[in-house]
């Protein structure tokens, strides 16, 4: 379903472009408001991020607003009644992106039935390999639901296949190793790496880690189908606030 | 599909992809090792000229005679160099750093033991070192973080989360996802993604190894209970490992802090407050709340102040293998007082919390069976934290006196 969607919006579109938030920074409210704004602005598709106390994976800009929206009590609940709202009120594919305790402790099965049931169409779980993910891949097929995996720079051809066997919807390519949030350099060197993803699917690919400005979105045009922007709009709202998102998301292409 | 690390239910490796192909490479150069027969003589003959091993079995005559019971021995990590069980594991990797051809290392550090270890271990083999450590354990651990720094480590305060061990731990992982290359984590204790407690509590067995061999020399039986403290659980997994086939009672003993009815402790495997669930890579008890979310800890001892604990460790209890138990700051410091005083032995906070429960239960033993206590590291270099403990008046009056020639 989520790959249809993508396909057919590929038509019309050279890149698609996929957000991130953090749900309940700077708060549930303004959440909502950046959704809107996202939206309104021609985002194709977004991750909504479920704050968890030790996010790994995230550099030191989205790794404080998962603290800070804990520390102001966001709750697991609220995300998704969060989840309820923005995927009745809006028709772009809204994704789960979280670590996988917060899976585990809901429980896996009641997790993915409560996706489904809210309308969200798939997850990323960065910390969860599909070699751990037996439950979660069952719970997520029972649903229809999308699981994507990451490919990363230092992954084999023959690991990209066998993840791209379990994923649906579109492949998550991290630009280069690291954390959220770095600085990425997008030049040739991207290319070969981006050939061995192309050569292990026929899903569309996602590409995110340091995409942030309309430069880098123009270089990725042709080269991959989805461009996320994650910490740069988070980065944008501590700086100018959740009124500067519309603007900066409409300027991107 | 390759073994991933399973004990009972609990491990595994829950790593980001980056990881993936470090995590292979770790994989097969410790499976290598284990298979080398030279490379465990290379790390005895290590332990043996570097640091003190093997570590004396002491009687603690006066305590036994104190209490009344059974015979109290206490297994002398406190005399490895640089003062902890830590320098097994550390010394142990060092090796397999080598065998890698890696140059850079990088460690969490709670107390600042495991840091000022692998700073020492970077220094002796001519690795750039990095140390993470939580903000407010830089602040208690000053000593620590000074000899780290003369060891030529660079430390990194950690100002993220509840800025102590497991925040430490967050941000060396999120290190070595960037420099994965050059880089070998030393993660300090059994716990995080296969096959880090496997191969931790293998280089901290020698403890277990030695202990059963000195105490039947000694005394030509087994022991009736072995005690350990317990943090990530490596010193209690290195003693335990000695007399995990015989018929001896095994003692974790955790974290009490304030009591465990306060909720001011890190007890996960003593008391209700821990539930399983998966972080920092792997499957365990975790203080946490019934979100998932990763609750704040307290101790005394920093190297006991960590949410999660060994996979192996908690697998044991499932089996009904290990006994735990807790014991509270009052509590220990008591005992290290005692034990000061009685045997002139100085066991580092977090070793006093098995001298704790040892205590309790020595009396209830008849004179003929013996209990075997692991001091995992020595308290002398824990002044600070200790004359805090005792709120002793004359130290202060020294530190304060201190402070006014500095400002001068």
């Amino acid at each position: 379903m989520l790959e249809s969607y993508l396909k057919e919006r590929l038509q019309s579109r050279k890149i698609l472009l996929m957000t991130h938030i953090v749900l309940g920074y700077p708060s549930f409210d303004e959440s909502y408001e950046v959704v809107k704004a996202m939206v309104e602005s021609g985002v194709d598709l977004m991750e909504l991020q479920i704050p968890f106390s030790e996010p790994m994976a995230d550099g030191p800009v989205i790794l404080r607003a998962n603290q800070e929206a804990l520390a102001r009590g966001a709750k697991v609940s609220q995300c998704l009644e969060f989840a309820d709202r923005v995927c009745s009120e809006f028709s772009i594919p809204f994704l789960f992106m979280t670590y996988y305790n917060i899976l585990f402790k809901y429980g896996v099965a009641s997790f993915a039935q409560a996706m489904t049931h809210s309308g969200i169409g798939g997850a990323i779980v960065p910390d969860l390999p599909p070699e751990e993910g037996k439950d979660y891949l069952e719970a997520m097929e029972h649903n229809r639901l999308s699981p994507i995996f990451i490919f990363s720079p230092s992954t084999s051809l023959e690991r990209m296949r066998f993840l791209a066997s379990l994923t649906k919807g579109f492949v998550y390519c991290v630009a280069r190793t690291g954390v959220t949030g770095a600085q990425t350099s997008f030049s040739q060197d991207l290319q070969s790496y981006l050939t061995r993803c192309r050569a292990a699917t026929s899903l569309p690919l996602a590409l995110g880690f340091g995409v942030k400005d309309r430069a880098d979105i123009d270089f990725l045009t042709g080269k991959v189908d989805i461009a996320v922007i994650g910490t740069q709009t988070i980065r944008l709202i501590q700086e100018k606030g959740v009124g500067a998102v519309g603007n900066f998301i409409a300027g991107l292409r | 599909m390759h073994d991933r690390g399973y004990y009972e239910e609990f491990g595994g490796a829950f790593i980001p992809e980056v990881l993936h192909a470090t995590f292979d490479e770790l994989e097969e150069a410790f499976r290598d090792a284990r298979h080398d027969p030279r490379f465990w003589q290379d790390y005895e003959t290590l332990m043996s000229t570097y640091s003190c091993r093997p570590t004396p079995l002491t009687y603690a005559e006066n305590l036994t005679e104190h209490f009344g019971g059974a015979r109290i021995y206490v297994k002398r990590e406190d005399l490895n160099h640089t003062g902890a069980h830590k320098a097994n594991n550390v010394m142990g990797q060092g090796l397999l750093v080598k065998r890698m051809g890696k140059k850079r290392v990088i460690a969490e550090t709670g107390a600042g033991q495991h840091g000022v270890a692998t700073a020492t271990m970077a220094a002796k083999f001519g690795f750039d070192c990095t140390i993470y450590m939580g903000e407010v354990d830089v602040e208690r651990q000053r000593p620590n973080v000074f000899w780290m720094e003369r060891l030529g480590a660079q430390v990194i305060p950690v100002r993220e989360g509840t800025r102590i061990l497991k925040d430490a731990i967050n941000e060396a992982f999120r290190d070595w996802v960037t420099h994965m290359e050059t880089t070998h984590y030393v993660l300090g204790t059994a716990c995080g993604p296969h096959p880090f407690p496997e191969m931790v509590s293998y280089f901290q067995s020698i403890v277990g190894q030695e202990a059963r061999e000195q105490i039947l020399e000694r005394e030509g039986r087994l022991p009736a209970r072995v005690y350990a403290c317990v943090g990530g659980g490596s010193n209690a997994l290195g003693i335990f490992h000695g007399f995990m086939n015989d018929g001896v009672e095994l003692v974790g003993v955790e974290a009490g802090g304030k009591g465990i009815q306060s909720g001011l402790h890190a007890s996960r495997l003593s008391s209700p407050d821990a539930s399983v669930g998966v972080a920092q890579g792997y499957k365990t008890y975790f203080l946490q709340d019934g979100d998932g979310q990763m609750r704040e800890t307290h101790s005394v001892a920093a190297g006991l102040d960590y949410v999660g604990v060994s996979p192996i460790l908690a697998a044991l209890k499932h089996r009904g293998r290990v006994r735990f138990e807790a014991a509270t700051d009052e509590e220990v410091v008591q005992a290290l007082a005692l034990t000061v005083r009685k045997e002139g032995l100085i066991p580092a906070l977090e070793s006093a919390h098995a001298f704790v429960q040892a205590f309790k239960e020595a009396p209830l033993l008849s004179s003929r069976d013996i209990v075997l206590i692991n001091q995992s590291g020595r308290g002398d270099k824990d002044i600070f934290t200790i004359a805090d403990a005792f709120g002793d008046p004359k130290w202060q009056k020294f530190i304060m006196d201190k402070g006014e020639k500095y400002r001068a």
